[in-house]
């Protein structure tokens, strides 16, 4: 059948593009302020009006992964000719780079930056292994009260953060697990889990019981069809899953929050806490925003077919 | 308890006893996940509802008393915990009403072929895949008094979004609609496009009006997954912290997470925190068990 259409409905078509494109620029643009910002010099960070256009620059950068201070009355000439190039540009800001020796001395933000590596890496192969085989478990095989198992399961993901963090933070504190990266990474496995045992139940049951009933009879034990035929088969999902979980943990501000504060503290919690008092300096704020937003960025175009899925715990597919 | 295998084969075959049974592997795989599951999130739950009948306090080293349902009735009879309620009502109303408005409006723009769909579709993803504690952070910048950009497009001079009492909230949910319209958007546009195309001309050739079209075929058939939105969004902005605790410290933004948080961790009232703790919980769980039962009925589908 012929669709029926008017040249009226083809210019609305056209029309709503337009407004669509519009509606994502729009959309885009908070993202490109803060991500512009991250490399403007410092003096047109806040004029009146916005500037828009500039020679992007990498001292913002700089500023994030070092220690400074103020230089007090005029700048040392000698020491200015010897600096290189990354120097000059904090010399021309009227700072000066603070250093052991000859060693230039770090700021936090790569340390934080590291401790986030570390739990989000370490959390996202526990959730996802455990939630894997537990998911291939329910999947596969009859599970009493499999229902009420799984409605428990999801729910231990429901609760706000801060209500658990009460009790964790007191027996934490106990068994002296407060500020460490284990007692972070135990909190988003229990935090991930649930996710990832939903997520990899719908990807489980997708693939045909065929494939293992014919490995069975050709002399493959259950363990070995799981981990020859099954795993192979689940790749994608696991893939998927790894994402999102690695997103959640890397995002996560209130445990992090509560549970660490110098030796674990990750990113979210160590950036809002640069402002501080007085004039923030808001380029170098913006690269280290720039920075930890960059992997999510990344990982959002590659998981983009399994995006429905995975926000809806596997609920909705396409 | 008995348990079948997903295969038919006789228990008794050879296939069936090589390596370990299914039972061991079942066990082996579920109930490991299960108890750390009950080790960290429920048993801590168990721990604070104790201390919820205490007037325990974290820090200080002075012996604590049973007080029975004191925190309860003190809680539920403080005004200063109702106006957190109500203040996180205004909230979740305005916030999730707005992403479902801009959501499903997206998504209505977007269910048409053009070139660049997917990318296009992918970017607008972006904001919900990010911390909202940095969202926040980074909305501060937006919406600075003088110079912020936001400010400036709308020619509102030196007005202060974020310290204002009577904006401070709105602010905080315009960036919530900022960040998580997308996510309705992503659904209702799965929704939109399982609507079967011969509905359409069916209606065309009917001579039927875009209005009624809308209301009769389209809202009908989306409206499963709108709600699933609905709910979902619901249950996050009920619990929101991270967003609004790094935008604002107006007492007119203070939800009732924020409120949790200050009590147990800058006031270090515990035993009053667990059982204000409990109080959410069972209004989380309540909407938690509606939205299962609406994605159990979807999946059904």
């Amino acid at each position: 059948m012929a669709t029926v259409r008017s040249a009226r409905k083809a210019v609305l078509n056209r029309l709503a593009i337009v407004a669509a494109l519009i509606a994502t620029l729009v959309f885009l643009g908070p993202i490109y302020w803060i991500a512009s910002t991250a490399f403007k010099p410092k003096e047109l960070a806040v004029t009146v009006p916005p500037t828009v256009v500039f020679t992007p620059e990498i001292t913002p950068m700089i500023r994030l992964f070092t220690k400074r201070v103020q230089i007090q009355g005029a700048t040392d000439p000698a020491a200015y000719a010897a600096a290189p190039w990354w120097e000059k540009r904090i010399y021309d800001g009227g700072e000066r780079v603070l250093k052991v020796g000859d060693a230039v001395q770090l700021s936090q933000y790569p340390n934080r930056f590291e401790n986030s590596l570390i739990v989000a890496i370490i959390s996202t192969v526990l959730a996802v292994s455990m939630g894997t085989v537990t998911a291939y478990g329910f999947s596969r095989f009859r599970v009493a009260g499999e229902a009420d198992l799984l409605f428990f399961i999801l729910s231990t993901r429901m609760l706000p953060p801060v209500v658990v963090a009460i009790p964790m933070f007191l027996m934490y504190r106990l068994v002296g697990l407060n500020d460490s990266h284990i007692g972070l990474i135990i909190l988003y496995v229990a935090f991930n889990l649930s996710f990832s045992v939903w997520l990899m139940k719908g990807f489980m049951d997708e693939i045909p019981k065929e494939y293992e009933e014919a490995a069975l009879v050709d002399g493959y034990t259950r363990m070995q069809s799981f981990f020859k035929i099954v795993l192979p088969e689940a790749a994608t999902g696991i893939a998927a899953t790894a994402v999102f979980c690695f997103i959640t943990a890397w995002n996560e501000y209130a445990f992090a929050l509560i549970m660490t504060n110098r030796r674990a503290q990750t990113a979210p919690p160590f950036i809002p806490s640069q402002i501080g008092s007085g004039l923030p300096d808001w380029t170098t704020i913006a690269a280290g925003t720039f920075l930890f937003l960059l992997p999510v960025a990344i990982f959002t175009f590659a998981l983009r077919k399994h995006l429905l899925r995975g926000v809806t715990f596997g609920a909705v597919r396409k | 308890m008995a348990t079948n295998a997903m295969t038919r084969l006789d228990p008794r075959s050879r296939a069936a006893k090589r390596g370990w049974s299914d039972l061991t592997i079942r066990n082996l795989f579920v109930i490991p996940t299960i108890l750390f599951l009950i080790v960290f999130n429920i048993f801590p739950l168990i721990y604070s509802l104790g201390y919820s009948f205490t007037d325990y306090a974290a820090n200080r080293n002075v012996p604590w008393s049973f007080i029975g349902l004191k925190n309860y009735r003190d809680l539920l009879s403080d005004d200063h915990i109702w106006s957190n309620f109500v203040i996180t009502a205004k909230y979740v109303i305005v916030s999730v009403s707005g992403q479902m408005l801009v959501g499903f409006g997206l998504a209505l723009l977007l269910n048409r072929s053009f070139p660049l769909k997917g990318l296009v579709t992918t970017l607008l993803l972006l904001p919900m895949m990010m911390s909202a504690a940095v969202v926040g952070l980074f909305w501060q910048l937006l919406y600075s008094p003088s110079w912020g950009p936001i400010n400036y497009l709308f020619g509102l001079g030196d007005f202060a979004w974020l310290s204002d009492p009577d904006a401070a909230l709105y602010a905080v949910a315009i960036t919530d609609i900022w960040m998580w319209s997308p996510f309705v958007m992503l659904l209702s546009l799965a929704g939109l496009s399982a609507v079967p195309k011969h509905l359409y001309e069916a209606a065309a050739i009917d001579r039927a009006g875009a209005w009624y079209t809308f209301t009769r075929i389209t809202l009908p058939l989306v409206a499963p997954l709108l709600l699933i939105a609905l709910i979902f969004r619901t249950m996050e902005a009920f619990k929101t912290f991270d967003i609004a605790y790094t935008m604002t410290t107006q007492p007119t933004a203070e939800l009732i997470a924020i409120r949790l948080y200050k009590q147990a961790f800058q006031q270090w009232d515990t035993g009053k925190s667990c059982a204000l703790a409990y109080i959410v919980l069972i209004m989380v769980l309540a909407i938690t068990n509606i939205y299962v039962k609406y994605l159990n009925r979807v999946k059904e589908r």
